[in-house]
């Protein structure tokens, strides 16, 4: 198992954001991790990725204590976060030097890989330009081949095809779905796109409320609540409201408080 | 030391590559030098006390210096919002070569603001006491960038809204810059304004800066070093304290 998530907790106050999570992902698999807005997704993503500490629970990741030994298990990932993580005012390929550089890609490699990675995602002919000169989705582009940099064995993705027209998507997770296969990388990913998620993941959880709601393979989700589509069987599972999210941890936490008339 | 370089590079090419800034900066300490400097220079030498650019000079120096490195060092709220810190806190790097990288880019970016406004205080007629003593005010003037990029380090990783950047402006930059000694002579001061000079690390910095370039230092350069040492080195431990303890 290279990701082993067990009784993972995090509390914001009183409020608890992701209450009791436990799962594994086996080496090479890419495992859906979906939920509404503010069911805990992102929490439990930062958690495992050593930027936000548990409140309890244990995490390993390809048997790294993220606590114990942040900078193992650090190594081992890459991750493309949910808001931009660029820095605007570098052009595209000094984005991807500084990362080659803070992940120690020798560099007699750098170039070339830095290179072979923004022809990927189609950025080539446009690697001196500003990253702040980029649209959404370029941006989204230079991240994902920017987390794929170092190739690591863990890709963390939150949501990572937002903004995205079909197109690439399609070409994104064709391309991670040959390095799951072919390189043993292991895909962790949450999105929004219920199609998506049927269509690319070998195994699903579900979120809601900071709990796991419901696990495993599209298929079996589907047949479990007996769903055509597996946005049917998300909806059966989380229900028609809909939830608000707030823009930080700490707003999340003072609106829940209110609501709850516990502040 | 590959990292700590890129992340200094980092710094450098945004200050180079960021010229409304570079004029923003530079802006406020030349409006001191020829306001108060041409303003009050006559008062200045009826009362006794020499040529006011020749005194005034080196105050202006670290005042560039002051703003530049607190500004910079507050620009990790800005990374913060703008989520570029966040990939270099995944990074398999510990904090404080970023801490570090950071800040040596910062004040290096301080140092040559500080520099810029000596060459103009020369134009303006500043006369350099002792050749020999410029290595001296190169030192001190690192001391100042590496001292307030590091509290500046601080003050960014503890906040993080954009909103209370004014306030620290208005109530830590401002008064430091004031209470230093860089505007007014500080031999013949007294009670709680000598006392809140004494305190201010600043204060040593100019003292250093002026004994360096032209009158003499009034607390003695030794102490100076000494002090604006130390004060630098406690704050960049704060500084690696409060930047390890950030979540995003």
């Amino acid at each position: 198992m290279v990701i082993i998530a067990s009784n993972l907790v995090k509390r914001f106050k009183e409020f608890r954001a992701v209450d009791d999570v436990s799962f594994e992902v086996e080496a090479g698999k890419i495992f859906g991790f979906l939920g509404p807005n503010g069911a805990g997704k992102t929490t439990t993503i930062k958690m495992l990725t050593t930027t936000l500490i548990p409140s309890g629970g244990k995490i390993l990741l390809d048997g790294n204590d993220p606590q114990k030994d942040p900078l193992a298990a650090r190594r081992s990932f890459g991750i493309v976060f949910q808001d931009p993580s660029l820095d605007g005012e570098m052009t595209a390929t000094e984005n991807m030097k500084l990362h080659a550089v803070l992940y120690g890609v020798p560099r007699s490699s750098q170039q070339e890989r830095i290179n072979s990675s923004l022809d990927f995602v189609g950025l080539l002919d446009r690697k001196n330009s500003f990253a702040k000169t980029f649209s959404g989705g370029m941006k989204r582009r230079l991240e994902i081949a920017r987390a794929l940099l170092h190739t690591p064995k863990i890709l963390f993705l939150d949501e990572p095809t937002l903004g995205l027209d079909p197109q690439t998507r399609n070409h994104v997770w064709e391309y991670i779905q040959t390095l799951a296969k072919e390189k043993n990388m292991t895909v962790f990913f949450t999105t929004h796109y219920m199609d998506e998620a049927d269509r690319v993941a070998d195994e699903i959880a579900v979120i809601d409320h900071g709990r796991i709601v419901a696990r495993g393979s599209p298929g079996d989700l589907k047949k479990n609540t007996a769903s055509r589509t597996l946005e049917e069987a998300f909806i059966s599972l989380t229900g028609h409201a809909i939830r608000e999210e707030e823009s930080s941890a700490k707003d999340r936490t003072r609106a829940m408080g209110r609501l709850w008339g516990r502040t | 030391m590959s990292i700590l370089y890129i992340l200094w590079l980092r710094q450098l090419k945004r200050f180079s590559r960021s010229r409304a800034r570079v004029l923003a900066s530079l802006a406020q300490p030349l409006l001191f030098l020829f306001a108060m400097g041409f303003g009050f220079g006559p008062t200045f030498e009826k009362a006794g006390n020499g040529n006011y650019i020749q005194f005034l000079a080196p105050g202006i120096v670290a005042m560039a210096i002051l703003f530049s490195a607190m500004f910079s060092g507050i620009e990790i709220l800005w990374d913060r919002q703008f989520g570029f810190l966040k990939e270099t806190l995944v990074a398999p790097v510990p904090r404080i070569q970023i801490v570090m990288g950071r800040a040596l880019g910062s004040a290096t970016v301080a140092m040559i603001q500080g520099m810029i406004v000596f060459f103009i205080c020369l134009i303006a007629g500043f006369q350099i006491h002792d050749y020999e003593l410029l290595p001296a005010a190169l030192a001190f003037m690192f001391l100042i960038a590496m001292l307030f990029t590091a509290l500046g380090t601080a003050v960014g990783s503890l906040i993080e809204d954009m909103q209370a950047f004014p306030l620290i402006m208005n109530f830590l930059v401002m008064p430091m810059f004031f209470f230093s000694g860089a505007i007014f002579p500080v031999g013949n001061l007294k009670g709680i304004l000598h006392d809140i000079l004494r305190c201010n690390p600043l204060s040593y910095g100019v003292d250093g800066l002026r004994g360096a370039l032209s009158h003499g230092a009034v607390f003695g350069m030794g102490t100076d070093f000494v002090v604006l040492g130390l004060a630098t080195l406690a704050l960049l431990v704060l500084a690696n304290y409060f930047f390890s303890k950030i979540e995003v």
